[in-house]
């Protein structure tokens, strides 16, 4: 048992998860929340976003590396668990399994975010990731719901997230603890979501 | 009798040896009064006739204690894993279905082969080394407030509950589960068992140790001895971050 790259793998996924992806998380759904305040404040954040400096190695090394190694070690460990809900439907063995199956969602929902969005504009196929592009996307009602499942799923995995990296790290230990963790990370879950779906409703 | 006698009916998952298929056998044997599952088999053993009236082999079990302090006699009971000497007829809903632990090889019928977790222990140095050349003297002193809370910890029968409840051990997984693990934190807590703190911290950062955890926290739900599984395993999280830093960044092999 002396090879702990196991042990440095679960690790590194648990940090990752919270940052960066966590916080480009909230950072995105933020950005997204101009849609609500229109067409021209979405476009200039978004435009802003773009256009940061480095932006190509700021998205290499704060989204991509870092979303592909969760996404894939992710994967694995939701496949090696072997879901028991039946009789053992304890509230956190519910949230462990829902865990899972978000985090196989997200990795569908993700790539096919990124396709048709972020992958167009790299090859040439739209100028900018714009509030017209999002609005075509969710002119479709079945779109609209993939990506209402998709930003709850998101914020879902997140907060659940949130709670586990606070064990994993061994910040909450007692029960007690891990129960005011659980609200905190419930109060998360709300805040996101609502900030989230604003967002997707305000280019429909 | 004015009524029908009272009986009660088991449905046992069986099989004759570990590489056998399974098969569910009924039998109906007459109610006794605070009747528990072992008094059940026994009675089986007593005269092994099925449901169907056939003559069958005796139904094999483990057991030792009798009261839920030696972990024999775990098996899963309409699902769910528990000690058979515990289970009262009476507080269980019919049929009862007794199932063997399949996380465990088989062994035949609901005898299991719970070796892999003394095997665990062994692994992550569950003891307190004391054996040398000559006479050690008394070690440090343990406060009683802590030897009471460690007291909790020590309750492991190594029944196997907690394994067989955890999502995550299981055999795509090499995951030794909660049990070992409170473990460590019960030899780490002792005054001379904390002189190799590192060397068990080091073993459960190992492959199949720790970090295998998914925190679905079936093991505390499902303790027969309310030990406090979760809270060892987030404190051990908390202890091999530390170490896993100190093995990195410090300066030399040095323990504490």
């Amino acid at each position: 048992m002396d090879n702990n790259r196991e042990f440095l793998m679960r690790r590194l996924h648990s940090l990752l998860g919270i940052i960066p992806i966590g916080l480009f998380l909230t950072q995105h759904l933020i950005v997204n929340h101009f849609a609500t305040q229109g067409e021209e404040a979405f476009n200039t954040a978004s435009h802003f976003m773009a256009n940061l400096p480095f932006v190509i190695f700021l998205e290499i090394f704060v989204i991509y590396l870092p979303l592909m190694y969760h996404a894939f070690y992710g994967l694995y460990i939701a496949f090696t668990a072997k879901n028991n809900p039946g009789h053992y439907s304890y509230m956190r063995n519910m949230l462990f399994i829902a865990q899972r199956y978000t985090g196989v969602f997200l990795v569908v929902f993700i790539a096919w975010h990124v396709f048709e969005t972020r992958f167009q504009v790299a090859i040439g196929n739209a100028a900018e990731a714009d509030f017209n592009m999002m609005e075509n996307i969710l002119s479709n009602p079945w779109m609209l719901a993939f990506y209402i499942i998709g930003v709850l799923s998101a914020t879902f995995h997140l907060s659940n997230g949130l709670w586990s990296f606070l064990v994993t790290w061994g910040i909450t230990q007692s029960a007690a603890a891990q129960k005011y963790a659980t609200y905190f990370t419930l109060l998360v879950f709300i805040v996101l979501s609502v900030i989230g779906i604003r967002a997707l409703f305000a280019f429909v | 009798m004015g009524e029908a006698a009272k009986t009660v009916i088991f449905e046992i998952e069986r099989r004759n040896s570990t590489d056998e298929n399974s098969y569910w056998e009924k039998f109906e044997l007459p109610y006794k009064m605070n009747m528990n599952v072992i008094s059940a088999l026994m009675e089986i053993r007593r005269n092994p006739v099925n449901m169907d009236g056939k003559k069958t082999t005796p139904v094999t079990w483990d057991m030792n204690c009798l009261e839920e302090v030696c972990g024999a006699c775990s098996m899963v009971i309409n699902g769910k894993a528990r000690q058979s000497c515990t289970a009262l007829v009476d507080q269980l809903e019919q049929p009862i279905r007794l199932q063997p632990m399949k996380t465990f090889p088989v062994v035949r019928d609901l005898i299991i082969d719970r070796s892999r977790m003394f095997d665990s222990l062994k692994k992550v140095k569950a003891w307190v080394p004391i054996d040398g050349t000559h006479d050690l003297g008394e070690g440090p002193r343990m406060p009683e407030r802590k030897r009471q809370w460690a007291y909790e910890l020590s309750k492991c029968m190594t029944c196997g509950v907690c394994l067989e409840a955890c999502p995550n051990v299981n055999d795509k997984s090499d995951f030794i589960g909660a049990a070992p693990l409170s473990q460590v934190r019960l030899m780490n807590a002792h005054p001379t068992g904390a002189m190799n703190r590192d060397a068990r911290l080091n073993a459960i950062m190992g492959e199949g140790g720790l970090a295998s955890c998914g925190n679905s926290q079936n093991c505390v739900e499902s303790c027969p001895k309310g030990i406090p599984l979760t809270t060892s395993i987030a404190a051990l999280n908390r202890d091999t971050t530390v170490q896993m830093f100190r093995n990195f960044f410090g300066s030399d092999r040095m323990v504490d």
